[in-house]
């Protein structure tokens, strides 16, 4: 197979030696692409090199596109350009203050990374969390699910053409960062979630907007299906655009509403519940068809369901702490800390130190995250550092469907199709 | 063809002057409705609730470096931002504003019009290719295969138009609407017309030629300083021309409804500026739609595009007009 040599097809004019490095790199990672036939004498056959710095990429996705006119004969993928390191940063963090970075992964839905990395370590070292934490994270879950898949929504119309939706799913975006302000502080990376528990309990002024917005939203997303379930343009964009069996889902391993929306219903919620899943009463949404409409509707119905699971738990949240009281595996409450002597020394402790799970153990536990199975896998040495933390985050799995979806559709369908799969930069690449 | 008199470089004048800043109306205005449409505010800083932002943009593209890529073609880089800009303007030596307020009546004025409106595809095509980009490149040549779609069944829609008014002189096919206006007479043409015109102007659903979120920018990616600022301001322009057709075409010109029946005799001045209002009022609206329609709907795949064009609505504008050349011919010979 003849392949073309990037570095002699590009004239780098700032920077000769990075520039001319970097594409090296390129050829080594085999994103290069065959050489063009000989016989295209119409020249119809184009490479379009789509990112990192693209506006509909979402972040520093970058695609290489053969196109035979406005067909995209072959895709090619390249991520890593939002590369942090994440997992080796774990390995000089304590537990808890590692969460922070997760906040950082899945920046759409920092809540569900929390709970995510919280529920991990609390398996490795065997911690109980109070009945009632377990109802507020749910909540803030599903909060985030909400946030992310509006935010999904926002950006996947707007690649279809629509600015405006953008601008109307951001302000119910706005709702739930006012929430998340009031529960835990933060509007956007909240780290909420603490090992044993959460930091603290609900105002009632929180409860209250919760409840507001629970009971506002469902009209909103009315509104939302009423504009785009009818719309015939919408509808044609992405009816049979970016189709992906079922069993080729399985075999990448996709995950989330992506697998949904190819008719496999597998919902962590509800296969393994952690929290309290078990206790509330909620449908996975799941289509046949595969394609880009199918994850439309996936998540809309998503967003549906996570407004029935918060109202179940505000019905249902129970009286009593919010965090375990075990000053060896979480952090004593504030009054502790400030008035009494131990107290002090727990808290001082948990900082320095942080909760140590037996040595040798490991453990993977996994959430259902707004886009899919996001699980950590955590080995411990015994010490209050994990020995190694990796992270399986859906993103990374979900984008790479997206070649396969990709090969056959045409230019104007992959902003769709990228939407559509919904990855968030951050996670993928970590 | 009448004789240029005093009034066609009165009209002339003041309907250049008039078009080139409703183009930077009609910029403050989309800014202004998108943000209406989207819960924002929209510029409300310079002047007057944000009236003079138009001249603040342009004395901000003046001011930018005017970047020309290295590889591109540069003098016809810089010479395709002109084309769709003096297109535009040359449209209004047709258009009827008023009872005799025009400036030229050419008797083959339909066929004119039809052909400098396509002509500003030339520049959108032209600049594409000259940038050297394959984003750009891309974005022209969905403008070429674009224009020539939707010129077809646009120009269907006109000569059914044509058919009531039995000349090709834009006078006689807006005096011909005097009390029933075409969109009573030929809806279905004006349905096509009315969308053709929206492709016509490159403006959402038919906006694939920029698809910002796929093509960057499509044809203007290269384009800065004020050569895009020709580009926008062509599309702006296109959008009022664009208005001002599909009222003269359709919605009466400057005739109010069935005024024949009822609009009582008055003195010229009256009548002219009676006129003008009705007009401007109409494009208004029409410029109005627009932008309303830009900013809810999303965009058309190009393949889409062509399978509409080609296999919807040309062969509907073709029996259009077949079937309203038969019912015409027998109402004036059979009944008449």
């Amino acid at each position: 197979m003849d392949t073309k040599n990037i570095k002699n097809a590009v004239d780098p004019q700032f920077f000769k030696e990075h520039q001319e490095s970097l594409y090296q790199a390129l050829e080594d990672k085999h994103t290069t692409i065959e050489l063009m036939d000989e016989e295209d004498p119409l020249n119809t056959k184009m490479i379009l090199n789509m990112g990192p710095q693209h506006p509909a990429t979402h972040g520093v996705l970058r695609l290489i596109l053969q196109l035979n006119g406005e067909l995209i004969e072959k895709a090619k993928l390249d991520i890593g350009y939002l590369h942090r390191g994440v997992e080796k940063i774990a390995e000089n963090k304590t537990y808890q203050e590692f969460m922070p970075y997760t906040d950082r992964m899945d920046y759409l839905s920092p809540y569900s990374n929390n709970v995510a990395l919280c529920t991990a370590v609390e398996k490795i070292a065997d911690v109980e969390v109070p009945e009632r934490a377990h109802y507020i994270r749910m909540i803030g879950c599903e909060l985030a699910r909400i946030s992310s898949h509006l935010l999904w929504l926002g950006t996947m119309v707007m690649d279809a053409g629509a600015v405006s939706f953008f601008i109307w799913t951001f302000r119910e975006r706005e709702k739930l960062y006012d929430i998340f302000d009031n529960i835990g502080g933060h509007r956007f990376t909240i780290s909420h979630a603490r090992i044993g528990g959460v930091a603290n309990d609900l105002t009632d002024d929180a409860l209250a907007m919760i409840k507001e917005f629970v009971n506002e939203f469902p009209k909103e997303l009315n509104d939302f299906h009423g504009l785009l379930d009818r719309n015939r343009i919408f509808f044609d964009r992405n009816r049979e655009v970016g189709v992906l069996t079922p069993e080729r889902a399985l075999e990448i391993g996709a995950t989330g509403p992506t697998l949904r929306g190819s008719g496999y219903a597998y919902d962590i919620r509800d296969f393994e519940p952690y929290a309290r899943y078990d206790e509330v009463d909620f449908e996975i949404p799941t289509r046949l068809e595969g394609d880009n409409l199918a994850r439309y509707y996936v998540r809309m119905e998503e967003m549906q369901q996570s407004i029935r699971i918060i109202e179940q738990c505000l019905d249902k949240l129970p009286k009593g702490p919010v965090r375990t009281d075990n000053a060896k595996q979480a952090y004593p409450s504030k009054d502790e800390v400030y008035y009494s002597m131990e107290g002090m020394i727990h808290d001082f402790m948990m900082t320095d130190t942080g909760i140590c799970p037996p040595e040798g153990e490991e453990s993977y536990h996994a959430v259902e995250g707004p886009k899919g199975e996001l699980g950590y896998y955590i080995k411990s040495d015994g010490t209050g550092h994990p020995w190694r933390l990796s992270i399986n985050s859906p993103s990374f799995k979900n984008l790479q469907a997206l070649e396969d979806m990709l090969d056959g559709e045409m230019v104007a369908d992959t902003v769709v199709i990228i939407g559509g799969v919904d990855p968030v930069m951050g996670e993928a690449d970590k | 063809m009448e004789p240029v008199t005093t009034t066609s470089y009165i009209v002339l004048g003041i309907a250049l002057f008039m078009l080139l800043n409703s183009a930077a109306i009609a910029v403050y205005a989309e800014r202004r409705v998108s943000a209406f449409i989207q819960n924002r505010l929209g510029p409300n800083r310079v002047g007057p609730l944000g009236l003079f932002q138009p001249l603040a943009d342009v004395v901000k593209l003046l001011l930018k470096e005017d970047v020309t890529p290295a590889k591109g073609f540069k003098t016809i880089h810089a010479i395709a931002p002109v084309i769709p800009v003096v297109t535009a303007l040359m449209t209004v030596a047709v258009i009827p504003f008023g009872d005799g307020l025009y400036v030229t009546d050419i008797n083959a004025a339909v066929l004119y019009l039809l052909a400098v409106n396509s002509l500003g595809v030339y520049g959108v095509t032209l600049g594409g290719w000259a940038s050297n980009s394959k984003y750009s490149l891309l974005g022209g040549l969905r403008a070429a295969a674009q224009m020539i779609s939707y010129e077809l069944p646009m120009g269907m829609a006109v000569a059914s138009c044509i058919l009531f008014s039995g000349s090709l002189s834009m006078i006689d096919v807006v005096n011909s609407q005097e009390i029933w206006w075409n969109i009573f007479r030929n809806p279905i043409a004006a349905v096509i017309f009315i969308v053709a015109a929206f492709a016509e102007a490159n403006r959402t659903p038919f906006d694939l030629v920029e698809a910002e979120q796929e093509l960057v920018g499509g044809f203007h990616t290269e384009y800065s300083s004020m050569k895009f600022g020709m580009f926008f301001l062509a599309e702006y322009m296109h959008v009022v021309i664009g208005s001002m057709l599909i009222t003269t075409f359709f919605f009466g010109g400057y005739h109010l409804p069935f005024a024949g029946y009822w609009l009582p005799e008055m003195g010229s001045t009256m009548k002219m500026i009676l006129d003008v209002s009705v007009f401007t009022i109409k494009t208004l609206f029409w410029a109005f739609t627009f932008i309303w329609v830009r900013w809810t709907i999303p965009r058309f795949k190009y393949n889409q595009v062509m399978k509409l064009g080609w296999k919807r609505m040309l062969p509907i504008s073709i029996f259009n007009f077949l079937i309203l050349a038969v019912l015409i011919y027998g109402y004036h010979h059979w009944l008449g």
